[in-house]
């Protein structure tokens, strides 16, 4: 198999962050990055998919220059054997999938796992719009997968708890979900080891493919309006209780 | 004349709230656009109807979708967006359309907006704003490609009055083309009762309840009560308190109910992510400095091993 996982670099889920002046984009200052959290379980499926089946793995990222640092200690050094940065600022979520589906298909991937979504925008659209670029088939929220020859059968979440059983073909994209597998770190020699590895970086030209402009605008950013201060409720557990339940039913009226 | 296309969900014929939401939202928008409003049904539910909230038309595509089959979610979408004309398309952020809208948005080479909590229109784009970064940053997107494509969260705008109107119907037929993967089978979750994701009322529990008893307990009997829906902080589920299905949070199910119960829940980030946009809520916690009594309506400071079955006491009576 020839696979590609697509990962980006997010802030860390925890770091506070605050909005810069232009209102449309994030102070990055002093902020820490990794790899975006689902897009680890990208890079642990390939490398176990690999480990199973044998095939080459590579890793494609768009833009942000702190990748090489971060694949470098993680997907490189854990039995990704290549990785490719394409130096371009895209501006929506269909320019990022236009750049890495040229690399994907210049590479002759058959198989391209990349998280459901980024942590950051959240937007859940770059792997199912390299699936479509690309011609492919595609399972979304990928929980348990296993391989059969160029078949798949992946167990897919949808909403309200349910889960459903897929079958399906290669080539094809999976987006990975939070349960698929358990991420493992790279140990120092490895990460040694992972120097000499080939982390290419490229245009758009060079992989054949431009991002695009001006679909979208990005802008008004802002943390969500603090709600009203709230009223804490006082005395023992039962006049409290009575006391909730009388401003459930009569002030807020959701009783 | 451009026009506002909705994708009305239905189970077995039952429309969604969402239709009728997303339908008085376009109404809205497409005045001020100079826009037309049209429906689209997948499957077999009365199209016509949907005219009571404001579609002028409605398209119909006949087969079987109850079963989400991407291939023929997709190809029927593509056929009826041509069909139409559509240049704004709007559906819920349900599973099946935050799985297909991507891939039409890259079909049509347009642009998407997803998990939008509000519309509205400037210079004559569509304008949705959304939570990104675990919700802790709301953004605009402007749309400016078309056409585009937005799911809308739940319980995102009121539903309309019915005014009773019937669509005129149009059938439209589509081609498979796009690959897709068969479904083998589906898996009920393993939890039974009201469906947290949707319910109008949820009471959810944190690592303190202590175990899955305590949780069963106190928890899930309120929900019981209360007629809600129960759900749990990720580190309840990861301690066996509950299953994985309520869990509720960034990595979880994403909730907008008129009430929710957080017991024994701090109210990290990542916790807040799903629920932050419930329109009342109460929070039990002995720890008057935990971070959800600042995004709390009520609040009481104190232990929940008390509170609750206190509270349990009075809904009952």
């Amino acid at each position: 198999m020839k696979i590609g996982v697509c990962a980006k670099v997010a802030p860390d889920p925890n770091a506070r962050l605050k909005v810069a002046g232009d209102g449309a984009s994030i102070v990055m200052d002093g902020v820490k990055t990794k790899l975006a959290d689902y897009d680890e379980y990208a890079v642990e499926e390939a490398i176990r998919t690999k480990e199973a089946h044998g095939g080459e793995i590579c890793v494609y990222t768009v833009g942000d220059k702190k990748a090489e640092k971060l694949v470098r200690g993680g997907a490189l050094a854990l039995g990704v054997d290549k990785a490719v940065l394409i130096q371009e600022e895209p501006t929506d979520p269909l320019g990022v999938a236009k750049l890495l589906a040229a690399a994907i298909k210049n590479d002759e991937c058959n198989l391209v796992f990349t998280g459901k979504s980024s942590t950051d925008e959240q937007n859940f659209q770059v792997g199912v719009m390299i699936a479509e670029l690309l011609g492919w088939a595609h399972v979304t929220q990928v929980t348990q997968l296993s391989f059969e020859g160029d078949t798949f059968t992946a167990t897919r979440n949808l909403d309200a708890g349910v889960r459903q059983v897929v079958k399906g073909s290669l080539p094809a994209v999976i987006t990975c979900e939070d349960g698929l597998n358990t991420v493992r770190y790279a140990k120092l020699p490895a990460i040694m080891k992972a120097k000499k590895k080939p982390f290419d970086k490229v245009a758009g030209a060079d992989v054949g493919a431009e991002a695009g402009d001006g679909r979208r605008t990005v802008g008004n950013m802002s943390p969500p309006p603090p709600r009203p201060a709230g009223k804490i409720i006082e005395g023992d557990a039962a006049t409290a209780a009575k006391e909730l339940v009388r401003l459930l039913r009569e002030e807020a009226k959701v009783l | 004349m451009s026009g506002i296309l909705v994708v009305a969900e239905h189970t077995g014929g039952a429309f969604s709230k969402s239709a009728a939401e997303l339908l008085g939202k376009a109404t809205e928008l497409a005045a001020v656009l100079g826009s037309s409003v049209s429906a689209v049904v997948l499957g077999d539910a009365d199209a016509a109807s949907l005219g009571s909230f404001g579609a002028t038309k409605a398209y119909t595509v006949a087969g079987d979708f109850s079963t989400y089959d991407a291939g023929a979610t997709i190809d029927a979408l593509a056929a009826v967006i041509e069909a139409s004309g559509a240049d704004i398309v709007l559906a819920p952020a349900s599973y099946a359309f935050r799985d297909a809208l991507p891939r039409l948005t890259a079909r049509f080479d347009g642009a998407m907006a997803s998990d939008c909590q509000e519309l509205s229109v400037a210079s004559g784009n569509l304008v949705a704003r959304r939570p990104t970064f675990a919700g802790s940053i709301e953004a605009d997107v402007t749309l400016v490609a078309r056409p585009a494509f937005a799911t809308v969260r739940n319980n995102a705008f009121p539903a309309p009055a019915g005014s009773g109107g019937a669509a005129a119907v149009e059938a439209v037929s589509f081609e498979r083309t796009t690959p897709t993967v068969e479904v083998v089978e589906t898996l009920a979750p393993d939890t039974s009762g009201i469906d947290v994701g949707t319910a109008d009322k949820v009471v959810a529990g944190g690592r303190s309840l202590g175990s899955k008893e305590k949780f069963d307990g106190l928890i899930r009997n309120l929900g019981e009560v209360m007629g809600a829906g129960v759900g749990a902080s990720r580190a309840a589920t990861d301690a066996g308190y509950a299953p994985h299905a309520e869990q509720i949070g960034q990595t979880g199910q994403v909730v907008s109910p008129s009430l929710y119960l957080a017991i024994g829940i701090s109210g990290a980030i990542q916790h807040l992510a799903g629920m932050r946009t419930s329109k009342v809520i109460v929070a039990v916690n002995k720890d008057p400095d935990a971070p959800i009594f600042e995004h709390a309506s009520y609040g009481i400071v104190a232990d929940l091993f008390e509170v609750v079955p206190a509270l349990t006491e009075e809904l009952r009576g």
